[in-house]
């Protein structure tokens, strides 16, 4: 069923899981390492003791029913979730080995290296141009303005959307499709060259046709980026991913490759949800 | 099973039905007494416009004479109460709808409610002993500022509802990209929210344009084009009021032609913030 076969990017090693496993050990880089984290909403704990690595340049899918902090997991990679009041977090999230947890973390520079899709695409209210040229503006990431429309021209490429909108970038980018309008953040996103991008059910709200372009251009991603992706859909998880964690209650369950995830996962839990015997 | 004929089907029925005719007979007296309004001073203030009352002076009874100086006054007094009172009422408004959770904002928010409701002649005589006194005399600064801080309220809170109107995806969406928090609310919420804010705007100006009481103590009245704001200033409304309290016939029709004028005045503002403020994207 699946077309894109799982690229062997990793040697087999143990994952983290709750057992949590040796960090950084010379094997494969890791890009991300997150050890013990637990993550409240006010009093109530949404993440226990979650610890996972994210090896650098493939797609590690999030699985896991609604409400099992999936989500709220992958808001903690790039600090997103400080701009929700009353949450609190614990343990640790190395990004290259730097804890972005830190006291004296410049959380405007870590999302410049971890940038973010999200699940309801959300142009700014700009023409297609200025909306792809945001992230290189406020960071001054140009020197001339042939370097900011090249920039912006390699991102809609990147993103898959360049043929379609080149005759009308300087139109508002909310006379899109969805799904144009969806790859357009991915090509904002893209713009700043950040190492990893974060992608929340990016194609959740989109048809097949607009969210089979999404999953291609997730494959040509990898070679670039790290990239964690958040999906409801467990087809799309099997299609696009190298490795997959299962999310339930708030706690990591299991990860592993993706073949072996939905082939013969090592806990009864996966499997069942997998099966769809429950979720 | 019951059937779909209930027992209060027709009460229900007829209940909707004069429920319905009662509101919309309450939104045609509304807009009803707006067009007798404005038919009314069209019909009372037409004959004794011309050209030449738009650009003159006022004169002596007898003499005809216009209301240039009122008409320059009120725009000068407008442009100077936007000129305090805009930037404050939208920076307070923007504070209040991104950082005003606490107690702080609450407080700031009763104030500025407060504020709005404060009549417009305790304003003047506020200024008076504020700025008309220390400064020895009455000006169109003086003016200006009792204008803005009429408006600033009324600014604030509409700028606040638009800017808590912008969605939070929006905003997200910035940050993620490594936006710091104010390049957020400059480059992305504020001009999302731009057309809304200018509509308050607008609003604030119409309310202002029409304000006589707090122009008595401040920018008081001058019979001439004003060339400094240091000095009194003439104002639509004031000369109005002057023209109107005069037991002459010809200056109460001068009065019903400056009324014209002015809600003309406040119809062209409105047009052209519309226009300038429409959805370009």
């Amino acid at each position: 069923m699946s077309t894109t076969a799982p690229t062997p990017v990793l040697p087999t090693r143990p994952q983290g899981g709750e057992r949590a496993g040796p960090t950084r050990d010379g094997g494969a880089p890791m890009k991300l390492v997150v050890r013990h984290l637990n993550f409240f909403y006010g009093r109530s704990q949404a993440l226990h003791a979650i610890s996972l690595d994210i090896p650098d340049r493939v797609v590690m899918a999030f699985i896991g029913p609604s409400g099992c902090g999936k989500s709220t997991f992958l808001r903690t990679l790039n600090r997103m979730n400080d701009t929700i009041p009353g949450t609190r977090v614990e343990g640790e999230v190395l990004l290259d080995g730097e804890d972005i947890y830190a006291p004296g973390t410049d959380v405007v520079l870590l999302r410049r290296r971890v940038g973010m899709v999200f699940q309801k695409s959300n142009p700014f209210p700009k023409s297609i141009f200025d909306n792809v040229a945001y992230g290189l503006r406020i960071n001054r990431m140009t020197e001339s303005r042939a370097e900011l429309d090249e920039r912006v021209e390699q991102a809609l490429k990147d993103a898959a959307l360049w043929s379609e909108v080149k005759d009308r970038l300087k139109t508002s980018a909310l006379g899109l499709s969805g799904g144009q309008q969806q790859r357009l953040c991915i090509a904002r996103a893209l713009a700043v060259r950040p190492e990893v991008v974060l992608m929340d059910e990016p194609a959740s709200a989109l048809d097949p046709i607009a969210t089979q372009k999404i999953e291609e251009l997730i494959f040509e991603l990898k070679r670039h980026y790290t990239i964690v992706i958040v999906t409801h859909n467990m087809q799309q998880a099997a299609r696009v991913s190298d490795r997959t964690a299962f999310f339930w209650l708030g706690k990591l369950i299991e990860v592993n490759s993706t073949e072996k995830m939905f082939t013969n996962p090592d806990e009864k839990l996966t499997e069942d949800y997998i099966t769809g015997r429950f979720g | 099973m019951t059937t779909l004929a209930g027992r209060h089907g027709g009460r229900r029925r007829a209940a909707n039905v004069l429920m319905t005719t009662l509101s919309a007979a309450c939104a045609l007296f509304a807009v009803t007494m707006l067009l007798l309004i404005l038919g009314y001073i069209a019909y009372r203030g037409l004959g004794a416009l011309s050209l030449s009352f738009l650009v003159e002076t006022p004169k002596p009874v007898g003499e005809g004479g216009g209301i240039g100086n009122g008409i320059l006054g009120t725009l000068v007094l407008i442009g100077l109460a936007t000129l305090f009172g805009l930037p404050v009422g939208v920076a307070a408004g923007v504070y209040l709808a991104e950082f005003g959770a606490g107690r702080f904002g609450t407080v700031v928010r009763f104030v500025t409610d407060t504020l709005t409701g404060v009549p417009s002649i305790v304003v003047g005589v506020f200024i008076y002993t504020v700025v008309v006194i220390p400064m020895g005399g009455f000006s169109a600064l003086a003016g200006g500022v009792a204008l803005a801080i009429i408006m600033i309220p009324v600014v604030a809170r509409t700028t606040e509802e638009m800017v808590r109107l912008v969605p939070a995806s929006l905003r997200e969406g910035a940050l993620a990209l490594g936006a710091p928090q104010w390049k957020v609310t400059t480059g992305v919420v504020l001009p999302a929210a731009a057309s809304g804010i200018a509509t308050g705007a607008m609003l604030a100006v119409a309310r202002i344009t029409g304000e006589t009481a707090p122009l008595l103590f401040t920018a008081l009245n001058y019979r001439f084009y004003s060339r400094d704001i240091f000095q009194p200033i003439a104002s639509l409304t004031v000369q109005i009021y002057n023209y109107a309290i005069s037991p002459y016939d010809e200056w109460h029709a001068l009065a019903w032609a400056a009324t014209l004028v002015l809600m003309t005045l406040i119809l062209l503002i409105n047009v052209a913030v519309r226009f300038l403020t429409r959805k370009r994207f």
